[in-house]
């Protein structure tokens, strides 16, 4: 019989185990949203762009990071990047840097089609006024399509937080790490890992009812 | 020298001729109105005109410049060179205020404050000042169409270009721009006019460029064209457009 006991749970136990955990789940999936939408957005440009040195390896970068298990790049990752700067980097360190390049593949497929939706006449018009291809895109195509697109980016986010667990595979200590080191020393691991569950299931699930509010909201008016 | 001067002017969609041959020119204070069935290159021939379309033969040249050349500084070019455009193409994102100011602040280099007194004054011109701080999704066709007409006039723009600025509008919108559009060119703007409004024409243009097929078929002062256009395809375009 499951015999469950949460006793052992208390905020001494929460606090020096789970919390700095849930802080490094959270900062990455914040650097990475940032820069993920940032490469990300860049990445749909060159994309769109008419030349193919530009297209070409940005297509071929969003469809190999796509096409790859993330927890087989966060491990690929882990044992590259040493190699490649010559020293080794924390597991930390190493997630924040997999997560960002591994997102913005996925970000860049939500810019890209959240600059196709913008009409060309913005960008004829943004030319007609003077406007150099970057102010046309800076200032017209660019926040329109972010815009529009702010709902499925946030979607992408909340799925980027599910997806952080996954650093158990080289042993940076998040959030699910913090649940997990409890439950081995309480010896209570069926406990903590519902207590995790119920955790990522609720933070998930209301920022994806924030989103549909949100979509709601901020549909432009045309 | 000409505003505006379209020399042998041709362009392909691949193998396909959107327009041949094609040569034109526009003198400082003319109205031109260029007209034409369907399909017939009017709009592609405007757009020409500020390089928003590029072309693979001919010449244009804007107050002197060769649009062509890899060497003009086309974004500079256009900044003086105005345009209305058939989807009005307002900036959504933006206020009234803020469409008006962006190139003025980004482009021409004005001070914010300066930019926005000037919109103002164009939106009194065209009748908007009350809807300053409105967004374009809340004005109607009609009052889009002369914020686009005001944004364009922001920039001190030696010329203008309109690529059938009323052919989005609902009829009864259409006189409140095409009023705008008269008072323009009864300053003395240069200005040339894609459209099938021939009342326009008739009011306010010095000459009217006929197309068909990519090319110009009729380019005659507007007396001469609306009395007898000499091809037999201006003539049927004309009895279309004019009698029902």
């Amino acid at each position: 019989m499951l015999n469950l006991d949460f006793a052992f749970l208390t905020p001494q136990v929460v606090s020096s185990y789970v919390l700095k955990g849930f802080a490094f789940s959270l900062q990455l999936t914040l650097v990475a949203m940032l820069g993920g939408i940032a490469l990300g957005t860049v990445l749909a440009l060159m994309r769109l762009s008419s030349r193919p040195w530009l297209a070409l390896p940005a297509a071929a970068y969003a469809n190999t990071m796509r096409s790859i298990p993330l927890v087989m790049v966060i491990l690929w990752f882990f044992l590259l990047i040493p190699l490649a700067i010559g020293r080794p980097l924390g597991a930390e360190m190493s997630a924040v840097i997999t997560f960002t390049l591994f997102e913005a593949a996925y970000y860049s497929e939500i810019m890209r089609a959240g600059i196709q939706s913008i009409p060309r006449g913005q960008v004829a018009a943004g030319y007609a006024l003077g406007m150099t291809y970057g102010q046309t895109m800076g200032l017209v195509v660019l926040p329109q399509a972010f815009r529009n697109m702010l709902p499925v980016l946030l979607t992408q986010t909340i799925i980027l937080f599910q997806d952080t667990s996954l650093v158990y595979a080289i042993g940076a200590y998040d959030l699910l790490k913090g649940f997990e080191v409890a439950g081995k020393n309480f010896n209570r691991p069926v406990e903590t890992y519902l207590v995790a569950a119920v955790l990522y299931f609720a933070i998930s699930f209301s920022l994806s009812m924030l989103v549909r509010k949100l979509q709601q909201r901020i549909a432009i008016v045309r | 020298m000409p505003m505006i001067e379209m020399k042998n002017v041709s362009k392909w969609y691949g193998t396909f001729q959107v327009l041949a041959d094609c040569s034109t020119q526009v003198e400082k204070g003319e109205v031109i109105v260029v007209c034409g069935p369907s399909g017939s290159g009017k709009s592609t021939l405007i757009k020409c005109v500020n390089g928003l379309e590029p072309f693979q033969q001919g010449e244009v040249r804007v107050n002197g410049i060769s649009v062509g050349d890899a060497k003009t500084d086309l974004p500079k070019l256009r900044a003086h060179v105005g345009m209305v455009f058939q989807h009005f193409e307002l900036f959504p994102h933006m206020s009234i205020t803020e469409n008006l100011a962006i190139a003025q602040v980004e482009v021409l280099g004005r001070g914010k404050d300066e930019a926005r007194d000037r919109g103002l004054k164009l939106l009194d011109r065209v009748g908007l000042r009350a809807h300053a701080d409105k967004f374009p999704g809340q004005l109607s066709g009609g009052q889009q169409q002369r914020v686009a007409i005001a944004r364009a006039l922001a920039m001190d723009p030696i010329c203008m270009l309109f690529d059938e600025p009323t052919s989005a509008l609902d009829p009864e919108m259409i006189n409140e721009v095409l009023d705008v559009m008269v008072e323009l060119a009864q300053e003395g703007m240069t200005m040339m006019v894609v459209t099938h409004e021939m009342g326009f024409a008739r009011k306010v243009a010095h000459r009217v460029v006929f197309m068909d097929q990519g090319r110009i078929v009729e380019d005659d002062k507007k007396d001469a064209f609306f009395g007898s256009p000499r091809s037999e395809r201006a003539q049927q375009f004309l009895s279309k457009i004019l009698h029902h």
